[in-house]
């Protein structure tokens, strides 16, 4: 069975984002990048089911600049076969991302496709779900477990009360939660390895999906600011405090 | 036009999330109409037309939607939303899983986790953990949205009397189906919902020693939260995990015990009205944002808390 990854470049999970000074977008000029932590736990639980002999071949995609390529060859080092590069500067829509990538499936064919839930730049969590919807499969979203059994797959889903197990029939759409996996680091021996697997770069215009604005970013804020609290010095200050200044309790 | 809310059910009773997406719909123009999609759902569908402000409410009471899988209920939203401005749902991982299927198949984007109604076409949402506000117009015909709770208080849930109008259509996709589901019971207030939380970090050690916190939640009234460090490392189950991942709450009083205050932590409780951080070390980022900061062992700190109030 093929799997078919999907890795986006966001800014580094430990970076706070800064807000233009004239409100038009973020900043990210010099900011540091990597792989969406998401997308991470998607190519870990790609190269288990390899390990596992459930996998076959494992190919990762990603959209966008060409400097995605550094996060294609992160999850080549990690384990992935092959990479695409669907290479675009443009402002690429949850949804115009999804019709790239339905192009992609019906090229290649997977039995599985594994994707992180949320990319944490734009926080849509959205396009694992309309890819599921534009090439009629079933979708697992939100895992924390996947267990493929014969031409089905088993998903263990993070639902607001608890969990949730799902039976899919395969092809079938994977999103990751946080507790899916634990993801490892590349090896050195497989840094070098990976620049030497093959990476394919495609436009959207050779996969003929039209690049259409949906949404106009009319400004982008800095959140209200908290005003600086105080310390206190005992258990006893706090609770007088509560009481008769937030008088919250 | 009118505007379509998807409501939130487990077919007996409607879940507070809709309420607030009734508020949210109330800011747009248009007529409200509640989509009650299960199965044996009467009873949500009775308690959906009794929500002030809801005008119809559209019964779709089939085996087909009984678990709600989003292959099959965002065939009939699609269906049905055709004829709708906009289509809502509260981003609960219900309104997340099935939402961006119906703007998939309806050829338009979603507006996740919007906070703020500018217009009928312009929103605010979080982007980046909450570090920025973008403030978003849409070019769609159909506006699908996803709402964050905390940003529009909950309508009230009596004094409606819509109409119920059963939809026929069935759609049953065949690629999906529902195995089973371990949900945690507890007799504390939702997390969503609660006027008081109180959280539990890596700091609290074990599993064990979030008794103390029950303890102290059991005395305000309060739900019980965590990090995701305290979830990763199996002290207590996913569903009380707040941030930009987890939940997203705004209770009137956020007590964080052991947590650092990790951007993506502060992501889902910063808009709390008061913040008690407990951290016994005085450097912790958590404090950046605490109204009342108190540097100190937990494990002193906390039975005294408790005994104190
Ligand atoms: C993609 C992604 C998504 C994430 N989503 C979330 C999310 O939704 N929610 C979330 O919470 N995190 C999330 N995180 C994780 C986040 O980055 C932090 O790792 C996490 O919040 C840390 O949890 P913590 O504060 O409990 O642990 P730590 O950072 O280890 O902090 C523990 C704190 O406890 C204090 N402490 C220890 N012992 C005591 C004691 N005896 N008394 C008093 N204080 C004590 C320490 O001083 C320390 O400040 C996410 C990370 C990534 C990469």
């Amino acid at each position: 069975m093929k799997v078919l990854v999907t890795v986006k470049r966001v800014i580094d999970y430990n970076v706070k984002v800064r807000v233009k000074s004239d409100g038009s977008d973020v900043d990210l000029n010099n900011v540091k990048m990597a792989m969406n932590p998401f997308c991470e736990i998607a190519v870990e639980e790609a190269v288990r089911l390899k390990e596992a002999g459930v996998a076959s071949e494992i190919v990762v995609v990603s959209l966008g600049p060409q400097a995605a390529q550094e996060q294609i060859r992160t999850a080549l080092a990690l384990g992935a076969d092959r990479g695409i590069l669907i290479q675009s500067d443009a402002n690429l829509e949850s949804l115009t991302v999804a019709k790239l990538l339905a192009k992609v499936v019906a090229e290649e064919q997977p039995g599985l496709v594994i994707m992180g839930k949320q990319a944490i730049d734009s926080d849509n969590n959205q396009t694992g779900q309309m890819l599921a919807a534009l090439t009629q499969m079933p979708q697992g979203t939100f895992a924390s477990e996947v267990k493929v059994d014969g031409d089905k797959v088993q998903v263990t889903r993070e639902v607001d009360g608890g969990l949730q197990t799902v039976e899919l029939a395969m092809p079938a759409i994977v999103t990751t939660d946080l507790r899916l996996n634990e993801p490892r680091y590349a090896s050195l021996p497989n840094i070098m390895k990976a620049k030497r697997k093959p990476l394919d770069t495609k436009t959207p215009e050779e996969l003929g999906v039209e690049i259409k604005a949906h949404t106009q970013l009319l400004k982008v804020a800095p959140p209200a600011a908290r005003q600086a609290g105080i310390k206190v010095a005992s258990v006893e200050e706090l609770v007088d405090k509560l009481k008769n200044e937030a008088k919250v309790i | 036009m009118a505007i379509l809310i998807i409501a939130e059910h487990d077919n007996q009773s409607l879940k507070g999330a809709t309420l607030n997406a009734v508020t949210a719909a109330t800011q747009l123009s248009g007529d409200i109409h509640l989509l009650v999609a299960g199965g044996d759902c009467q009873a949500a569908a009775d308690q959906a037309a009794a929500v002030a402000g809801v005008t119809k409410v559209l019964l779709a009471d089939n085996a087909a939607y009984e678990h709600q899988l989003a292959e099959n209920v965002s065939l009939l939203v699609a269906e049905l939303g055709a004829d709708y401005s906009h289509i809502i749902a509260p981003s609960t991982t219900g309104g997340k899983n099935l939402m961006p299927r119906v703007a998939a198949l309806l050829d338009v984007v979603q507006l996740s986790d919007v906070m703020a109604i500018e217009s009928d076409d312009t929103f605010a949402r979080p982007i980046y953990a909450g570090n920025a506000i973008a403030t978003v117009k849409s070019l769609d015909a159909i506006k699908v949205i996803t709402i964050r709770t905390t940003g529009f208080d909950a309508a009230v849930s009596e004094g409606g009397s819509a109409t119920i109008e059963t939809v026929a259509a069935v759609h049953d996709a065949g690629i999906s189906s529902f195995i089973g589901e371990t949900m945690a019971k507890s007799d504390r207030p939702e997390l969503t919902a609660a006027k008081v939380i109180v959280s539990g970090g890596r700091g609290m050690g074990n599993g064990e020693n979030f008794a103390l916190l029950e303890s102290l939640a059991d005395k305000l009234g309060a739900a019980v939260g965590a990090s995701r460090a305290a979830v990763d490392a199996g002290f207590v189950p996913n569903d009380m995990q707040v941030g930009q991942t987890g939940k997203i709450v705004a209770p009137d009083l956020y007590i964080a015990v052991g947590i650092s205050g990790a951007i993506q932590h502060l992501a889902g409780m910063k808009d709390s009205k008061v913040i008690v951080a407990i951290n016994k070390d005085e450097e912790a980022p958590i404090f950046s944002v605490a109204d009342y900061g108190l540097v100190a062992d937990l494990f002193d700190a906390v039975p005294e808390l408790d005994a104190k109030l």
